[in-house]
């Protein structure tokens, strides 16, 4: 079985300028529980795909299956955390942020509550249940937004550079958590970042995109044994591999992004 | 355990002198202009009459509540200011998150609202009055009609600067519009809201006072205030003043103040 299945997905935006192609023709299909990167330059289309996949955007041609149901709006399959610490409510303590699918869904109080205590304490948060998010810091409370995207139990989690606003130690921690919470619950994760660090320390594959229509322009493999060592030759290597895609994916210019 | 006593117990000492500066500096102002008030009245500047000293306006005071004459007319004006308040409350946010939410109910009620928005409320009392008579129901629909504006710009603004990626969150986590709008947009929208209502009961006070002079009410402390003066009772007069303040005080520090405490500063949406 195919959990996700991207073929031929193609969308253009209108723009007063006319239309410019967002990604073209992209087909991918991801297995179960694979953790799926995807990198490229700014303006690559990778945002623009994993909305698509989100349901928050309607591609124009193609079509993208999820355990192969149709993709068609917003579902519970799927959870999302963005990049932006506002997604928490600040009117809902953390415990109350987890719950909030779970009481989309109809889940009585009590057994929400059990299971959002659960998810915090996968993201190490659980002494912070009734902590108002600014009350917490930015990477508390990506944590938080981590736990909130779990707790419906989707098979797929979707996250959008949820670590960029992040300063790099912190980064290192949530990378770390995140790989140990992705163990645990084996979910399929798709992965947006231009970090490519992050990309080889977190994906089981890595989508590196080019813009110009945003094609996907190679699937590399990291089959580097977990947890992974950032400061081992292998891991450099694959580094160095993405980074010279992508300095072709730029258009040849020289790629100098580093973690 | 001697020692964190003497933790606890310093602190303690300096939170109690902290409580009486504040207290003196928020008295500070009012025994300034209340000792140049007695400057005045003893002057002679004005007969004794018209500008009465302090003492007279608190004997005058003491006794048109002993009477029970002063609280018969602060609970009318109340329930008057209630009545109306509660009307532009109610209309109020419904119609300006209506307005937020609908581009068509936007099109067709801002051009008409933002015209009618800036005339001074007093401007319609005389309709009011031929419209519906003398007495409660034309000061309480006017005070409801004049104080929803604010209510009403102030809830459309909320709506729309609740954050985009909280209804993406809430919709990617399976929100139906309904519950999207009651748990989304409304607490997004409050701090707006809250400021909005503010700003209306401030409204409504000040349409209030000035109606009851006109409207002919049998009580209330606009008509207290108004009908003294064919007497050239100014201790009365400004009893009513005084607690018309001690009203918007209490107002403020026990009803808003409690309330933005307990949601929008809690959720460290307003600092």
């Amino acid at each position: 079985m195919v959990p996700i299945e991207i073929s031929g997905v193609t969308l253009t935006y209108d723009t007063p300028s006319g239309k410019v192609p967002g990604v073209k023709d992209i087909s991918v299909a991801i297995k179960p529980s694979e953790f799926v990167c995807i990198v490229g330059p700014s303006g690559c289309g990778k945002s623009t795909l994993l909305n698509m996949i989100a349901g928050f955007l309607t591609p124009a041609e193609g079509e993208i299956r999820i355990d192969g149901k149709k993709v068609d709006g917003h579902g519970l399959d799927r959870g999302m955390v963005f990049q932006d610490f506002a997604q928490l409510f600040p009117w809902r303590t953390a415990l109350g942020n987890v719950c909030f699918g779970l009481e989309m869904k109809g889940v009585p109080k009590d057994e929400r509550e059990k299971i959002a205590r659960e998810q915090l304490r996968l993201v190490k948060l659980e002494k912070f249940c009734s902590s108002y998010p600014h009350h917490m810091s930015g990477g508390m409370q990506q944590r938080v937004a981590i736990a909130r995207a779990l707790a419906y139990n989707p098979s797929v989690l979707l996250m959008d550079e949820p670590f960029a606003a992040l300063d790099a130690l912190t980064r290192d921690d949530m990378q770390r958590l995140l790989a140990d919470v992705w163990r645990e619950t084996r979910k399929t994760v798709i992965y947006v970042t231009h970090n490519v660090s992050e990309a080889v320390y977190l994906a089981d594959r890595v989508l590196v995109m080019s813009p110009h229509p945003g094609t996907v322009k190679i699937d590399l493999p990291v089959t580097l044994p977990r947890p992974r060592d950032p400061l081992s030759i292998e891991f450099i290597e694959h580094q160095k591999i993405l980074l010279d895609h992508l300095g072709h994916a730029a258009g040849g210019g020289a790629q100098t992004q580093h973690a | 355990m001697s020692d964190a006593a003497a933790v606890v117990g310093r602190p303690d000492a300096r939170v109690g002198r902290q409580t009486w500066r504040t207290a003196w500096r928020n008295t500070f102002p009012f025994l300034v202009v209340a000792a140049l008030w007695e400057i005045v009245a003893w002057l002679g500047v004005f007969p004794r009459q018209l500008f009465p000293p302090i003492e007279d306006i608190a004997a005058r005071f003491v006794s048109l509540t002993a009477s029970g004459i002063l609280e018969h007319h602060t609970v009318d004006t109340v329930l008057r200011l209630l009545a109306g308040f509660g009307l532009a409350a109610v209309f109020g946010v419904a119609i300006g998150v209506a307005m937020g939410r609908s581009r068509r109910a936007e099109d067709i009620l801002l051009p008409l609202i933002s015209i009618v928005a800036p005339i001074p409320g007093l401007a319609y009392a005389p309709l009011f009055l031929l419209w519906f008579g003398l007495g409660n129901l034309p000061s309480i629909l006017l005070v409801g009609f004049v104080s929803a504006f604010p209510v009403i710009f102030n809830s459309w603004t909320g709506v729309k600067a609740v954050k985009e990626i909280w209804l993406r969150s809430a919709q990617a986590m399976g929100a139906d519009d309904r519950r999207l709008f009651r748990q989304v947009i409304l607490p997004g929208a409050l701090p707006y809201i809250l400021t909005g209502l503010r700003l209306g009961l401030a409204q409504a006070w000040r349409i209030l006072i000035a109606v009851e002079m006109l409207a002919a009410v049998p009580w209330g402390l606009g008509w207290l205030i108004f009908g003294a003066r064919k007497f050239l009772d100014t201790d009365a007069m400004m009893s009513g003043i005084v607690i018309i303040a001690l009203l918007g005080l209490a107002l403020e520090k026990f009803v808003f103040k409690k309330i933005e405490d307990y949601t929008v500063v809690r959720w460290g949406m307003v600092k």
